[in-house]
């Protein structure tokens, strides 16, 4: 189908809602790269410049009762599950009301309550815990589903292929994204698997596999949506791979000059927020004044949630000893 | 499967399998995960019957995948169930040593999550295994915060540290011992009963030398004591029985009755938990202690399949007996 056509199949709520989330991923992400610019960031900065339409997507398309094992680029995930751009920074300065409470840095960052499990560093870490959960669905006869996701690099570990092969089998409600922008850090692609596309590697655990313009919004959205009621009707898993494109280096301290230049003037033209804006305005829902309000918008609550943070407390030194179990009342049913 | 009757003696292993069936009817969130515990009920037939009592999916075989399943049984801890991996012996626990260390241990220390996981370990020697079959991996865990380690010796704490276990809102790696169990029995209480994670048990009291241990090594220091009383010495055996946390005050209170340690595991010897304990002892009673502490351990070799060799590497109970004659002569 025409890139417009499928552009029209999704309502224009839904494509607006996406859209803003689109805006504010960038306009946070962006800010935490300044901030860090300017040395008041603890830690590293990795952000999913150029990729925010497929994390927005495939979170926009669950329902509320559904859960999300992301991957470290998708801040945009993370927002639409509503965790606050102030809490987001909060994490990224180490403060106490960051979702980790100052254990933990950037994205790396969970909460059950609003559907999303934890980042782990470990790429592939969080796909058989992505299974797990599906699995947890599974045996209590719910009809909610996982939505995990992975770089190209995290497909070469031995997690991905055990996560697969288990989905596969037991036909899980998972759906597994990759998002693969054609670096792993400095590694390209063809260092990194000798298959042509990733999804190729979903044909050995007999799981259906497609490709989507990562870039593009709606398809995204619309892969997603049909991966997610497949597995919601009890059929099992898919494999869905999003061409896309590092445009920043692995993270702010990375220039990333292994990376040819043409290559990303090449895809700056298929930025996901100006296709999102070129077919807003083709199908009519949307002009240069939403566009400008919208991201009026963005830029307060970012700001809002940069002061929110820089005026939130550190944690205290011995707040280090806390938590490491977990006691008997937090698992009460 | 074995149910609990009163007056009959049960095995350890017959134990186990009462705690895991029991769990399973009084909480269905309770589920069963590892390779070949379906109908073939598990390589030493620990689940043996259970898949005919609760179905394929609440005793589910697993593809051979120790990473993939303990991944699997993370995430399903956090949604709420209370998973019960099976490894077919502990030494396959190293293909699931970045989800344990890495995932489970740390889940709720950065982002509040708990993972109310159990992870059975069959582990241990004199079982002819070889490098592959004997390890006892307890040391690898030993140094990874967020998780706790219980490693009974007796048909009752094998009992009631799984249901404790399987109770617990952590992380917990079961090391039951595989020389065990055929080999002990007992008779269990018809009642419901859990042994508390964190606390040791004195197996035999004695007023002269301390020997500090879990698991099989248990029933040598126990044999040892026999020996020593004839000699008129005194050991008393501590069965820590819980490694993480360990109940560092029962140690600290037999061995300032004594005055003499002993240390004692299967384990390989460098940083072992004798090791620890043997730190715990230096600084905290210090001003208790009549002698060096001692440690007994396996040499720092992987465990070795011949029979010549295994009975070289296991500790023995002549080791235990000499060590305490010794100490008992300061
Ligand atoms: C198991 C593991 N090894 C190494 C790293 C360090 N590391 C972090 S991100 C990264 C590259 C990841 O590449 P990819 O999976 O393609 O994701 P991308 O960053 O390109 O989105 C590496 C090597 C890690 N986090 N985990
Ligand atoms: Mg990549």
């Amino acid at each position: 189908m025409e890139v417009l056509e499928t552009w029209k199949t999704v309502k224009r709520a839904d494509l607006l809602q996406m859209y803003y989330y689109l805006r504010l991923t960038r306009a946070l992400e962006d800010r935490i790269t300044a901030l860090y610019r300017q040395g008041r960031i603890v830690g590293g900065v990795y952000t999913g410049n150029g990729m925010e339409a497929i994390s927005v997507g495939y979170a926009s398309a669950l329902e509320r009762d559904d859960i999300i094992a992301p991957f470290h680029r998708d801040m945009g995930a993370f927002l639409v599950r509503g965790i606050t751009p102030g809490e987001v920074v909060a994490q990224y300065l180490g403060k106490r009301t960051g979702p980790t409470k100052g254990k933990d840095g950037n994205v790396h960052m969970g909460d059950l309550k609003r559907g999303v499990i934890g980042f782990v560093s470990h790429l592939a870490d969080n796909l058989p815990v992505a299974t797990g959960v599906a699995l947890a669905f599974r045996l209590r006869g719910e009809s909610r589903v996982v939505v995990t996701n992975t770089g190209d690099g995290g497909t070469s570990r031995g997690d991905f292929h055990e996560a697969m092969n288990f989905a596969a089998v037991r036909k899980l409600p998972v759906v597994f994204f990759c998002n693969n922008n054609q670096y792993a850090y400095s590694t390209p692609l063809g260092l990194q698997m000798a298959v042509k596309d990733v999804v190729d590697r979903a044909k050995a655990y007999g799981m259906p596999g497609e490709i989507v313009d990562g870039n593009d919004l709606a398809a995204v959205y619309l892969a997603a949506r049909r991966a997610i009621q497949k597995a919601r009707a009890g059929e099992g898993p898919t494999f869905i791979e999003c061409k896309t494109m590092r445009m920043h280096g692995h993270s702010e301290h990375d220039s990333a000059k292994y990376v040819p230049r043409e290559l990303l003037e090449e895809w700056k033209k298929k930025d996901p927020i100006l296709k999102a804006e070129q077919m807003l305005k083709q199908i009519g829902y949307a002009d240069e004044n939403t566009f400008r309000e919208v991201g009026e918008r963005v830029t307060k609550e970012v700001e809002a949630g940069v002061e929110f943070a820089e005026k939130s407390p550190l944690p205290e030194g011995p707040e280090t000893l806390n938590g490491v179990f977990a006691t008997d009342e937090e698992i009460k049913p | 499967m074995t149910t609990a009757t009163a007056g009959r003696e049960v095995t350890y292993l017959e134990a186990i399998s009462q705690a895991l069936d029991e769990e399973m009817t009084r909480d269905e969130r309770v589920f069963l995960m590892g390779e070949d515990i379906g109908p073939y009920g598990g390589a030493f037939r620990i689940t043996e019957g259970f898949q005919q009592k609760y179905g394929e999916w609440r005793v589910l075989d697993t593809p051979l995948s120790e990473s993939g399943f303990v991944g699997a049984a993370i995430g399903a801890a956090m949604m709420g169930m209370r998973p019960v991996v099976e490894m077919q012996f502990a030494d396959f626990i190293s293909c699931a040593f970045d989800q344990i260390t890495e995932v489970a241990a740390k889940n709720h220390y950065r982002w509040g999550a708990p993972v109310p996981l159990v992870i059975r370990a069959p582990f241990g020697g004199g079982v002819h295994g070889g490098p592959f079959h004997s390890e006892c991996p307890e040391g690898w865990f030993f140094h990874s915060p967020g998780l706790k380690l219980v490693a009974p010796s007796t048909p009752y704490d094998a009992k009631g540290l799984l249901k404790a276990a399987i109770r617990d809102p952590n992380p917990v790696i079961y090391f039951e011992h595989k020389f065990l169990y055929r080999r002990i029995k007992a008779v269990l209480p018809s009642e419901d009963f859990i042994i508390p994670i964190g606390k040791a048990d004195v197996k035999r009291a004695g007023s002269d030398v301390s020997v500090i241990t879990y698991g099989a090594m248990v029933h040598l220091a126990l044999e040892a004591a026999e020996l020593l009383a004839r000699d008129g010495i005194e050991l008393e055996v501590v069965d820590l029985r819980t490694l993480i946390p360990l109940d560092k005050e029962a140690i600290y209170q037999s061995v300032r009755k004594t005055g003499k340690a002993i240390t004692l595991h299967e384990d390989n010897k460098t940083g072992g938990i004798g090791a620890e304990v043997t730190a715990l002892l230096a600084e905290e009673c210090f001003d208790s202690l009549d002698g060096p502490i001692m440690r007994i351990a396996a040499p720092d070799t992987p465990v070795p399949f011949s029979t010549p060799l295994e009975e070289f590497f296991l500790p023995k109970v002549s080791d235990i007996v000499a060590a305490a004659k010794k100490l008992a002569a300061y």
